[in-house]
């Protein structure tokens, strides 16, 4: 049982991690290029704002849920043995 | 918490708050049995407070210069209005999509808001309640965040399917439907062999399309909120703490700069949240309306 859990600890570890890592690229990316389109062409600056909010949106869910199911792992873990 | 004979340890306290107020107890991860009460009562009375309000704003709205609270709710119908526009050309669909997605994002909002509440509130309110009518307080199960329920997302992003369905028929007919559903994305052939082949691919591709879509919506609100929520029951834990050790003084300054600084953050994330489920209902609907 002690191992089992040892390895859900390192997988909401890696889960949360490895989608901080994804996540973060991802908005960097965005970011970046929505200051260099605003820059080029101010007058888009309020057009291109709220889909680069939607976009946010949609590039922080996929963390997020992984963030929730680490986070449920690591308090209501379902793989416990049963004993 | 402290004044009960024995405290919770902390995982018992965050599994006790993620228990829902069911009517049975919940035996496997799909038990359409189940009701989860809590999630149902709490939306539906935010739907009314929701309805109730919007109707307020429309029954008191004057063509002169308009309140604080007639320009908020008309900013808020404007935007939802123009986002209509842009995603659907269609007007007599924008009839109905369009106070849809106004409903959605108010309903969702406000659901969303809830967990704004301190974690403990009601719970506890509840827990009292429950004592002062005799049953024993470690029953008293509530989730008072609906949109952290699985079921109620799911729920919401499957009536968005069904509408997507429902404008698909409309607009192009039950025939115009079904040859897109065997012709798009791949295209198609005169020939019998190749028609067959590519209907197949096409026809899986178009149940895996409208599964995915359904699914992510769903799981996109659900996940921010149930993770908003999770990391709300940390940092009451954190005040927990506080109380039991000796160096309380400095967990308990984290315990509120902690709080203040998740629920500013996530005051932008429900509102995120409530604003990307209608955007993607008003998106999914619009592509209903799209001839391939």
């Amino acid at each position: 049982m002690e191992n089992v859990l040892g390895l859900v600890a390192l997988a909401c570890g890696l889960i949360v991690g490895l989608g901080a890592v994804g996540a973060s690229i991802g908005i960097a990316l965005m970011g970046g290029k929505f200051l260099e389109a605003s820059a080029r062409q101010p007058e888009l600056m309020n057009d291109l704002q709220t889909k680069m909010f939607i976009l946010a949106g949609l590039i922080d869910a996929a963390f997020l849920i992984g963030v929730a199911i680490a986070l449920l792992f690591a308090f209501a873990n379902p793989f416990q043995l049963v004993a | 918490m402290a004044t009960e004979a024995h405290a919770p340890t902390a995982s018992e306290y965050i599994v006790h708050h993620l228990q829902h107020m069911q009517n049975v107890k919940q035996k496997s991860i799909v038990d359409f049995s189940v009701y989860n009460l809590d999630s149902i009562i709490v939306a539906a009375v935010l739907g009314v407070v929701g309805c109730f309000v919007m109707w307020l704003a429309a029954r008191k709205a004057t063509a002169g210069v308009p309140g604080r609270f007639q320009a908020a709710v008309e900013m808020m119908f404007e935007m939802v209005d123009n986002q209509a526009k842009t995603v659907i050309h269609n007007a007599t669909s924008r009839k109905l999509i369009g106070p849809l997605a106004l409903t959605v994002f108010v309903w969702i909002f406000l659901m969303n808001a809830m967990d704004l509440l301190p974690v403990d509130l009601l719970p506890v309110l509840w827990a009292q309640y429950y004592g002062a009518v005799g049953l024993d307080p470690h029953d008293a199960y509530l989730r008072v965040v609906p949109t952290a329920d699985l079921s109620t997302t799911l729920g919401l992003s499957s009536s968005v399917l069904l509408m997507c369905l429902f404008y698909n028929i409309k607009i192009k007919g039950l025939g115009g439907w079904a040859h897109e559903l065997v012709s798009a994305p791949f295209g198609t052939s005169k020939n019998p062999l190749w028609f067959l082949l590519l209907a197949v691919v096409n026809l899986a591709m178009q149940i895996i399309e409208f599964v995915a879509k359904t699914v992510s919506h769903g799981m996109r609100l659900f996940g921010n909120m149930f993770a908003g929520e999770l990391v709300f029951m940390l940092i009451a834990l954190l005040g927990g703490y506080a109380a039991l050790s000796a160096t309380g003084v400095l967990l308990f300054a984290g315990h509120i700069v902690a709080g203040t600084v998740w629920a500013l953050f996530h005051i932008l994330i429900i509102t995120l949240q409530a604003f990307i489920f209608m955007m993607l209902t008003l998106i999914y609907t619009g592509q209903a309306h799209d001839k391939h």
